[in-house]
């Protein structure tokens, strides 16, 4: 039998390469000589014990944190660190736990703002609205209302954004990432503190970006159903450091995961 | 008796009887207030833009004037001075983002406003080095700014419109038009917005903090600059106009930090409440007070609605 998505693990190239990456805040040690790939097209899920370092992971490839030691291979080339201009010059885009929205700005400009790297006519055209930079402006607009289409949220499309309730500001927020129409799309717990309908939403919505525009998908989730549901591939962390790497169903039965999760060695708990 | 007529009943009747006296001075609070509304709009680029209070902005404003009329007394030319002063804008943008911003990212507001204060001195400094500290005299006409007065004969007597505030509410206008659109339409703008709500957010999406940093504070130094000309012109050329921007705060306070129509609406309602209660309250106090009314009339704010009249979220206490 195959993996629960009944499709080949056997994906394309490696996109990006993490290699032996570690990161320290001050005493505290984040990431200890951490290595894996993400293949192009598959969705690759890292998932570890609060505190184990996995959005210190995606931090890491977006560029918002510089590795004390280790490299990065984005696309063939290998860098110590990421920039986050340079990451999302390059197509990594991005979600977060928390939330991070233009809170004043509509669900339409939100999503608009993902296209910021993509827009390149000069300020002044866009100042009078005219000529190539008003047909950008447009053919834009067209692109986001795709997006906006694609995520069923049509209905909020004027409203603020710090309007709206938690799963849709989650859903805008995914939108966003999705106009930079990104080769990499990381995401830090998209289903936190969704209702069952929600996830169900969330997890169709993230199939569907995978399987239709061919994304690369990287996502931190801490609901196990959705983990071996979506991803081809699970890296699993723990006080920092890798302790598996494998298909789903390898991962669920495997020593060192059980007791990370029940928190043997370290007598803390899970 | 006597003290409520003076306070409740003869103001509004010596105003029914020299309208000309009350369209005079509502024009002037008028010109005054658009130009707190000018140093206002600075403090507002940044502060949206970066979470900075910019102590240095009037400092910008005096650096401005100064080096544009250092350099024409040094025998450049009116409008290549002019030029070559928003060349020295840029440059003092990009030593800023380079040389205090950047180092401090992820500072703590307080720590970024210090900055300012040490940006402050260094300023007066090099422009006292530079140019000296003797007060200089605005080179208007050399920039075909008018002079003179437009007097308008009516209502029982006659009103006078200096040409240089004529012009001075002209450009102020054409000025924040320019960058309300600036800022509502273009990618940067939306970049900007964007920046001022979550920076984290702003990076993931590829904007570039270091180009934002350094297109604030070129405009806020362009709205410096036009604010230098415009008092220069009034006044003189002197460090003492550095304190203007203390005039800015009640309108900030009133306005809200984060707010451009609340730049302006608060700068209109400082500078002709201040105009009006000075002429015909004032003489009560024994003159002088608008020296300090737009101060209370900030205190008043403080206490009951801290975030301004268009301001978006409660602002820090600084």
């Amino acid at each position: 039998m195959k993996g629960p998505r009944a499709r080949d693990v056997d994906l394309g190239t490696v996109l990006l390469a993490v290699e032996n990456v570690s990161l320290a805040f001050g005493g505290v040690q984040a990431l200890t000589d951490v290595s894996f790939d993400i293949r192009k097209g598959e969705i690759r899920a890292i998932i570890g014990p609060n505190g184990a370092g996995k959005t210190s992971m995606l931090n890491v490839i977006n560029g918002f944190y510089q590795p004390n030691s280790g490299r990065i291979i984005f696309k063939g080339e290998p860098r110590a660190a990421m920039r986050p201009y340079a990451a999302a010059q390059g197509g990594i885009a991005r979600t977060f736990q928390n939330l991070a929205l233009f809170r004043g700005m509509t669900v339409l400009d939100n999503i608009m703002a993902g296209r910021a790297l993509k827009m390149r006519r000069g300020f002044f055209w866009q100042l009078i609205r005219h000529g190539p930079a008003l047909k950008e402006e447009v053919e834009h607009r067209r692109r986001v209302e795709e997006i906006i289409d694609f995520l069923e949220i049509a209905a909020i499309r004027k409203i603020q954004v710090g309007r709206l309730p938690y799963g849709l500001q989650k859903r805008v927020e995914l939108g966003r990432a999705l106009a930079m129409e990104p080769d990499l799309l990381l995401l830090d717990e998209p289903m936190a503190g969704m209702n069952l309908e929600e996830k169900e939403d969330m997890s169709r919505f993230i199939l569907d970006v995978n399987r239709e525009y061919g994304t690369t998908i990287a996502l931190i989730e801490h609901d196990m159903g959705v983990v071996m549901d979506l991803s081809d591939r699970v890296v699993v962390l723990d006080y920092g450091q890798k302790i598996a790497d494998a298909a789903p169903n390898g991962v669920k039965c495997d020593k060192n995961v059980i007791r990370a999760y029940l928190g043997e060695p370290h007598g803390t708990s899970a | 008796m006597d003290l409520l007529y003076k306070i409740f009943i003869d103001p509004f009747v010596q105003m029914g009887t020299a309208p000309d006296l009350l369209v005079q001075t509502l024009w002037d609070g008028f010109v005054a207030g658009a130009l707190y509304a000018l140093i206002a709009l600075g403090f507002v680029l940044i502060f949206k833009a970066s979470g900075v209070f910019n102590f240095a902005q009037g400092i910008m404003v005096v650096f401005a004037a100064l080096t544009l009329v250092g350099l024409h007394e040094r025998g450049v030319p009116a409008f290549l001075a002019l030029g070559l002063t928003i060349v020295v804008m840029l440059a003092l943008a990009i030593g800023v983002e380079r040389l205090v911003l950047r180092p401090l990212v992820n500072q703590s507001d307080f720590i970024l406003f210090m900055a300012t204060f040490g940006l402050t001195y260094f300023l007066i400094g090099l422009g006292q080095l530079v140019f000296g500290g003797n007060p200089k005299v605005m080179i208007a006409n050399d920039l075909y700014l008018p002079s003179g007065a437009i007097e308008f004969r009516g209502l029982g007597g006659f009103v006078s419109f200096q040409k240089i505030d004529i012009a001075a509410v002209g450009i102020t206008s054409i000025m924040v038009a320019v960058l309300a659109v600036f800022f509502q339409r273009t990618r940067i703008g939306r970049a900007l917005r964007a920046v001022a709500d979550s920076h984290q957010a702003a990076l993931s999406v590829g904007i570039s903090l270091e180009q934002i940093w350094v297109i604030v504070w070129f405009a806020a130094g362009i709205v410096a600059l036009t604010t230098g000309i415009m008092w220069g012109a009034r006044s003189q050329v002197d460090f003492s106009l550095e304190i203007i921007a203390l005039r800015a705060l009640p309108v900030l306070i009133l306005g809200g930090l984060t707010s451009i129509p609340g730049a302006i609406v608060g700068g209109l309602i400082i500078g002709v409440g201040e105009k009006l209660v000075e002429f015909y309250w004032g003489p009560l106090l024994g003159g002088g007070i608008d020296t300090w009314f737009s101060y209370v009339i900030a205190l008043g704010f403080l206490v009951f609605r801290p975030q301004g009249l268009f301001g978006e979220k409660l602002i820090e206490r600084i």
